[in-house]
């Protein structure tokens, strides 16, 4: 059964794999939107110029880490290393969860600066990277959930699951937010 | 394998059960009425509470307009009943000008997104693309009961909005900011415009949730033989709308996210320091409400799409089925379809011509606008090609598909002098305005979902509708549409703006008093009629002509090889074989081929 089912995987893309690459698509739009949004608004009057956090840079180098530890999360789950693979897969998960207490830091920092994200006081290029940011975040969020489904799973021995299929698709959405973040970073400091 | 059991394999390749697959049959054959009417993963069963949650809400959107036809057409009358109706939203028996503006708001809203993009995508949606491309189902059928109850989440709250105290929200359907950012700026804008989001957010997932749904089932989960050339034109049609859906929805939803920090958190998106009666100055500084317009009409544009290709798709099928004679010009449809999704993206700027845009920003819309025509006129082409000569029979669903390319005529036609900005300054925010896209989208659309009930009801619930209704309600409701939105035209070229609560208090709109009467008189009427199509409906589920044989109008697509009451599952034995286009009508002196019949040895090339 196994090697029929590897055998026809590779001729064609799983329907639920394909259903995520299309809602990356979808995820990719909404960005598109709000980062097109803020070109408009920064080339109208009254915009904001401020240094980002530096804090920024740091939660790039720990989100792009997190890519590399699930991705060897994925191929231990493949060798059948469960022991590093779970170990993994809550590395990945807590780095996620670094990630976005960085990225408040980031936004602490701003408002020590005296830059008001939100409030009658708040200039809309700080506020747009508090939503863009934002709605990052949570869909990094997204990602850790989806991580503590497959690491519950991977901890309850009753269920046996040799499909690699969550941890593939779990992967490539870890990606995906990453690649999507490294976006907005340049983005923000020689797009935008 | 048994019926129940090929359900959880729902694809022939690449799909895998999970290691104790086998299990789950035992408890499935006895559902439960929770499981098959209410939390039903049937695709055929979620595409019926997508047609009936819709029908509710064309009764109540269809109702409010009555309301305020009545305002515009006696704008010195009082009607006791409507304060027995309304409340104080109509004191002494005269519409109020909130609640005015809030019925047409709600109106738009609804028509546009409850009916015309879930009841109509989400019906036939659901209904045809697993029946036609031969699948048990969609690839997820648990995503797609979720996007119903997302839909019918949204409605409740929308519903909600029209009991709240400050009333719903009154800004018109595109929620343009500062009405839609600023509490204070009128009494819907307050929960009624909370409600409005919440709903609208609520939307966006249903509608991402089964257009996700709709494209990976069409791509992948096609039975043997289904080449894309060879489906349907109603699932290439349900395709691209699912794929414009998917692409602009999200850009609305970050219009919305930033409309809702303005609203909430007090951030200058789109508000800047304007003026507000009884408030004063904003401390808003730098707000650009015109941002909001592109972000909306990204969406907003691709959406009237959204609403009409569906519509288009069943026209071509139910045209050709009906005529006899294969679709004119397959590959063309299919182009254009494209054609116009891309364009789609490409066009949202004509709604802003009157913004302060470029004029050469401007002109390069108008041309990218005036492009949409083309792939347009290739349809209508199309049709009446396919209808040319045609052997036709003259089924309600056939009547209704005929008065669609009608409509789409008329209703594109007006769409060309729009698309000129010149022609717009005049144009915009008129009458003009209203009937073109009543006509093009709002009736067209209604009329592509009224042939397809026809046409499909049949499959539905193994019954006829009653024809002697179905043909009243045709001529009523074509001729009343004509009746209602063709003077409007007039009116809009004599300038006389949308969105007025009384024109009788202008001079230059006095000489339409009458008329305006006329419009309200035809509206009554049309929307009778549509009472006597929904009894036409429900009468029929329970007392209808049953259908007795397998393919009634004796077409060539595979839902009707299912049986007459198909299951969860839909066929019986093995998914059947295609082997041919789904449009070998006349062909070879046989009136038709199924695509399930093997091309034979002498058969000719189309
Ligand atoms: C040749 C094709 C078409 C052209 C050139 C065209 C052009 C336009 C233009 C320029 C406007 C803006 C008018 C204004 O606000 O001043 C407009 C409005 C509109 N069009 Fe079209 N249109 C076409 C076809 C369609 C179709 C097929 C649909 C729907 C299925 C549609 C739906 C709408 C709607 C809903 C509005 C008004 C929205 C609002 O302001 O509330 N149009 N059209
Ligand atoms: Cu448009």
């Amino acid at each position: 059964m196994e090697a029929i089912v590897k055998a026809s995987e590779s001729k064609r893309i799983h329907p639920q794999k394909f259903t995520l690459w299309v809602a990356m698509g979808s995820i990719i739009m909404m960005f598109a939107g709000l980062t097109s949004a803020y070109i408009v608004k920064k080339n109208q009057s009254s915009w904001l110029e401020f240094d980002l956090p530096v804090v920024f840079g740091y939660s790039t180098a720990v989100i792009l880490i997190s890519s590399i530890t699930i991705h060897l999360a994925a191929k231990s789950f493949k060798a059948r290393e469960m022991a590093r693979y779970r170990t993994l897969i809550t590395v990945t998960a807590v780095l996620g969860l670094l990630f976005m207490g960085m990225q408040v830091m980031g936004f602490i920092d701003l408002e020590a600066r005296n830059i008001a994200l939100t409030g009658a006081k708040s200039n809309s290029a700080a506020s747009f990277l508090l939503v863009i940011t934002g709605l990052h975040m949570l869909h990094v969020l997204g990602g850790v959930i989806a991580i503590l489904v497959i690491f519950i799973k991977a901890y309850s021995s009753r269920i046996k699951n040799y499909s690699s299929l969550p941890i593939d698709m779990i992967g490539t959405y870890w990606h995906f937010v990453d690649i999507l973040w490294v976006y907005l970073f340049i983005f923000y400091n020689w797009i935008g | 394998m048994s019926n129940e059991a090929v359900l959880h394999a729902p694809a022939e390749a690449g799909l895998h059960q999970d290691a104790h697959g086998d299990h789950h049959h035992e408890h499935h054959h006895h559902e439960t009425f929770i499981s098959k009417y209410v939390f039903s993963q049937d695709h055929k069963m979620i595409a019926k509470q997508f047609l009936i949650t819709g029908m509710v809400w064309a009764v109540l959107g269809g109702l409010m307009s009555v309301l305020f036809r009545l305002q515009l057409g006696y704008p010195d009358s009082t009607f006791p009943i409507l304060q027995d109706l309304l409340g104080k939203w109509a004191e002494g028996g005269k519409i109020t000008p909130e609640a005015y503006y809030a019925l047409v708001t709600t109106h738009g809203t609804v028509l546009v997104f409850f009916v015309l993009t879930a009841g109509l995508s989400g019906t036939f949606a659901n209904f045809l693309i697993p029946l036609q491309i031969g699948a048990r189902d969609m690839a997820s059928p648990f995503m797609n009961m979720l996007s119903y109850w997302f839909f019918f989440a949204a409605s409740m709250v929308m519903l909600s909005s029209l009991f709240v105290e400050t009333g719903p929200f009154s800004g018109g359907w595109t929620a343009y900011p500062p009405l839609s950012a600023l509490g204070d700026a009128s009494p819907g804008s307050k929960t009624g415009m909370d409600l409005w989001l919440i709903s609208m957010a609520l939307f966006v997932v249903s509608s991402l949730l089964g257009g996700l749904n709709y494209i990976a089932t069409i791509l992948n989960m096609r039975t043997k033989g289904m080449s894309m050339t060879r489906m349907p034109l109603t699932i290439w049609a349900l395709f691209f709308t699912a794929v414009l859906g998917v692409l602009s929805f999200p850009v609305l939803f970050s219009g919305f996210i930033l409309l809702i920090f303005d609203r909430n958190f007090g951030t200058s998106f789109y508000l800047s320091d304007i003026f507000i009666n009884g408030v004063g100055a904003l401390p808003n500084e730098g707000g650009s409400a015109i941002l909001y317009q592109h972000l909306f009409w990204f969406l907003g544009h691709p959406e009237v799409y959204i609403i009409l290709l569906p519509a288009m798709g069943m026209v071509s099928e139910i045209l050709s089925v009906n005529s006899r004679k294969p679709i004119f010009g397959y590959m063309a449809m299919v182009g254009s379809l494209f054609a116009i999704a891309i364009l789609a993206f490409l066009v949202w700027a004509h709604h802003m011509f009157v913004t302060g845009l470029n004029p050469l920003l401007g002109s390069v819309f108008v041309l990218l606008t005036l492009l949409i025509a083309l792939p347009s006129a290739i349809k209508v082409f199309n049709w009446l090609t396919t209808l040319w000569r045609g052997n036709i029979r003259f089924t309600p669903g056939m009547m209704f598909s005929i008065g669609f390319v009608s409509l789409f005529i008329s209703g594109g036609l007006t769409g060309i002098w729009l698309g000129n900005s010149a022609l717009d300054i005049h144009l915009h925010d008129t009458y003009f305005v209203v009937a073109h896209f009543h006509i093009v989208m709002g009736v067209a659309s209604m009329f592509g979902m009224f042939a397809g009930i026809y046409h499909w009801f049949p499959k539905m619930y193994g019954r006829f509708l009653n024809n002697t209704m179905g043909y009243i309600h045709f001529w009523v409701t074509l001729a009343g549409a004509y009746l209602i939105f063709w003077p409007m035209h007039y009116q809009g070229l004599a300038g006389m703006p949308r969105r007025y609560y009384d024109y009788s208090a202008w001079e230059s709109f006095k000489q339409f008093t009458e008329l305006n009467r006329f419009i309200s008189t035809v509206a009554m009427i049309v929307f009778a009629v549509q009472l006597l199509f929904l009894f036409n409906f429900f009468y029929s589920i329970f007392k209808g002509r049953k259908v007795t044989t397998l393919n009634p109008w004796g077409s060539n697509t595979l839902e009707w090889t299912t049986p007459i009451n198909p299951g969860h599952g839909n066929w019986v034995g093995e998914i059947p074989e295609v082997h041919r286009w789904a449009y070998d009508y006349g062909k070879d002196g046989k009136e038709f081929i199924g695509q399930t019949t093997p091309v034979g040895a002498d058969e000719t090339h189309h």
